[in-house]
C-alpha cells in the first residue's frame, strides 16, 4: 500500500497484481468458522485497490505454486514455508504479467531485514535475478540502500523521493501512513500464509506421508484448514467439524469421503480418509461418539454412510484418556 | 446484451471473484453476469472488485445462504 502510493505520488499508473496460492489465510477460515462470522470478511488486497483508487488483478496460481513448495530450490523456512522461492516466482509472474500487459516495472512492499529469509540484503537480489525482473524490479520503500533500478536510471521515477527504511521496526512505515493519511491498513506480512504455521504446516506433513508423496489438491488445502484432524492409525486420517460454521463446509464433501455422525445425540459431521476394516469402522465409531454432546453417555449410536450405503454402530465414547496425544496431527 | 451465468457455489473467497473476474474478460461493455455463490465474503470481494474494475453490480441477493449477484460489465 505505501510502496504504490510512493510510486503514484510521482505520477506513475499502478496497477495491482494480488497471486493467489490457496495458502491464504484471510477470507477462507473467516467464512467457515461461525465464531468468525461477525468480523469483517474484506479481502485485503481488494480493500487496499479500492482506498487507492487502482486496478487489481487477482491470479489463481494454485497448479503453478504446486512446484514452489514440493520442490524449493532454496528450501523452507521454520517450517513449510518456501518464501524465497516464493517470492521469486510470484515477481517472475508478474514479470510476465507486465510483458504481456505492456507495463514497464515491477514494485513491491519490501524492506530490507523485514523477514528473515526472503528480505535480507543478501537475497533481495536473488529475487530480481532468479525471477528475470532484474533491474525492472524496484523496492520504493528501500531504494536507497539498494543499487539504482531501471525506473530510476530512466527518470521514470525519482530516486531522491523513495524511501531508505531498513530491519524489523514498522516505525517509519507507520509514520509514512500518517503521513499519507492512511488510518487503516492489513497487518503486517508474516501471518497471511498458512505455511508459515506449524499446525498447518504438520497436517500437510501429515498429508504427503499418508500419501507417500509429495501431492496435493486444492481441496487438500482447504481442508486442512478446517476441523479437528485425528489419524488414529497410519492407514486412516478423520476430520471432526468443531463448530457449526465448520460442520456446514464440511458437509460439501460428505459425498467424496465416508462420513459419521451421531444419531442419538447432537453432534459433528466427521468426514474420514482411509480405507477401514470393521474394527477400525468401531474405533472411528467411539472417535465420532467421543466429540457429540453423548461424550458422558453410556451408549452413543454413530451412522457412518459411505457411497450412500449406511451402517449403524451403538458404541461407547472413548474417554478423553483414551484419546492418544500422538492421533492428534 | 448478453446475459451469462456464473456457478461459483462451494468456492471460498477468493476464487469466486477470480471465477468472476476470468468470465467478464470473456464479455463485453453492456453484458451481464449473473453468479450464483454460497462463501458470505462475496457480499464484500464482488462488489468491491466491480467497484475497482469499472463494472457495476445490479442486484445482490442472499436467499438461505445461496447468495445470486447480478452485474453489468463496464468498460
Amino acid at each position: 500500500m505505501l510502496a504504490t502510493k510512493a510510486i503514484m505520488e510521482q505520477g506513475v499508473h499502478v496497477e495491482g497484481i494480488n497471486f493467489f496460492t490457496g495458502f491464504c489465510v484471510e477470507g477462507h477460515t473467516h467464512a467457515i468458522r461461525k465464531k468468525d462470522k461477525a468480523k469483517p470478511k474484506r479481502n485485503n488486497s481488494l480493500w487496499v485497490a479500492e482506498q487507492l483508487g487502482i486496478k487489481l488483478h487477482i491470479i489463481d496460481v494454485i497448479e503453478e505454486y504446486k512446484n514452489v513448495l514440493i520442490n524449493p530450490q532454496h528450501g523452507y523456512g521454520a517450517n513449510l514455508n518456501p518464501c524465497l522461492d516464493c517470492k521469486v516466482f510470484m515477481v517472475q509472474k508478474a514479470q510476465q504479467w507486465i510483458e504481456e500487459n505492456d507495463f514497464d516495472f515491477i514494485i513491491t512492499g519490501e524492506v530490507i531485514g523485514q523477514r528473515p529469509m526472503s528480505q535480507r540484503k543478501d537475497t533481495m537480489p536473488v529475487i530480481a535475478r532468479e525471477s528475470g525482473a532484474n533491474e525492472r524490479l524496484l523496492r520504493p520503500l528501500c531504494a536507497k540502500n539498494l543499487p539504482e533500478t531501471l525506473p530510476e536510471k530512466e527518470g521514470w521515477v525519482n530516486r531522491e523521493e523513495l524511501y531508505d527504511f531498513s530491519g524489523r521496526t514498522r516505525k517509519p512505515q507507520i509514520a509514512l501512513a500518517e503521513q499519507f493519511g492512511f488510518t487503516d491498513y492489513a497487518q503486517p506480512a508474516g501471518g497471511c500464509c498458512f505455511l508459515t504455521d506449524k499446525s498447518y504446516s504438520d497436517k500437510l506433513v501429515d498429508l504427503w506421508t499418508a500419501r507417500g508423496k509429495k501431492e496435493y489438491e486444492l481441496d487438500d488445502v482447504m481442508l486442512l484448514k478446517v476441523g479437528r484432524h485425528l489419524r488414529p492409525k497410519a492407514h486412516f486420517k478423520m476430520i471432526i467439524a468443531r463448530e457449526e460454521g465448520e460442520n456446514n463446509f464440511l458437509q460439501g464433501y460428505k459425498n467424496v469421503f465416508q462420513t459419521m455422525t451421531t444419531v442419538s445425540h447432537p453432534g459433528p459431521l466427521v468426514l474420514i480418509d482411509g480405507t477401514l476394516s470393521e474394527q477400525d469402522c468401531w474405533l472411528a465409531a467411539q472417535i465420532t461418539a467421543r466429540y457429540s454432546q453423548g461424550r458422558e453417555a453410556e451408549q452413543v449410536e454413530v451412522k457412518m454412510t459411505q457411497q450412500g450405503e449406511e451402517k449403524s454402530f451403538l458404541v461407547t465414547p472413548l474417554s478423553s484418556d483414551e484419546i492418544a496425544k500422538e492421533w492428534h496431527i | 446484451m448478453n446475459k451469462q451465468f456464473l456457478d461459483a457455489r462451494r468456492l471460498l473467497c477468493p476464487m469466486p471473484v477470480i471465477r468472476v473476474q476470468d468470465k467478464i474478460k470473456t464479455m463485453t461493455l453492456g453484458d451481464q453476469l449473473e453468479v450464483v455463490c454460497t462463501d458470505p465474503g462475496v457480499m464484500q470481494d464482488i462488489p468491491a472488485w466491480c467497484r475497482i474494475n469499472g463494472h457495476q453490480v445490479l442486484s445482490a441477493n442472499n436467499n438461505a445462504g445461496e447468495i445470486t449477484i447480478n452485474i453489468l460489465v463496464g468498460d
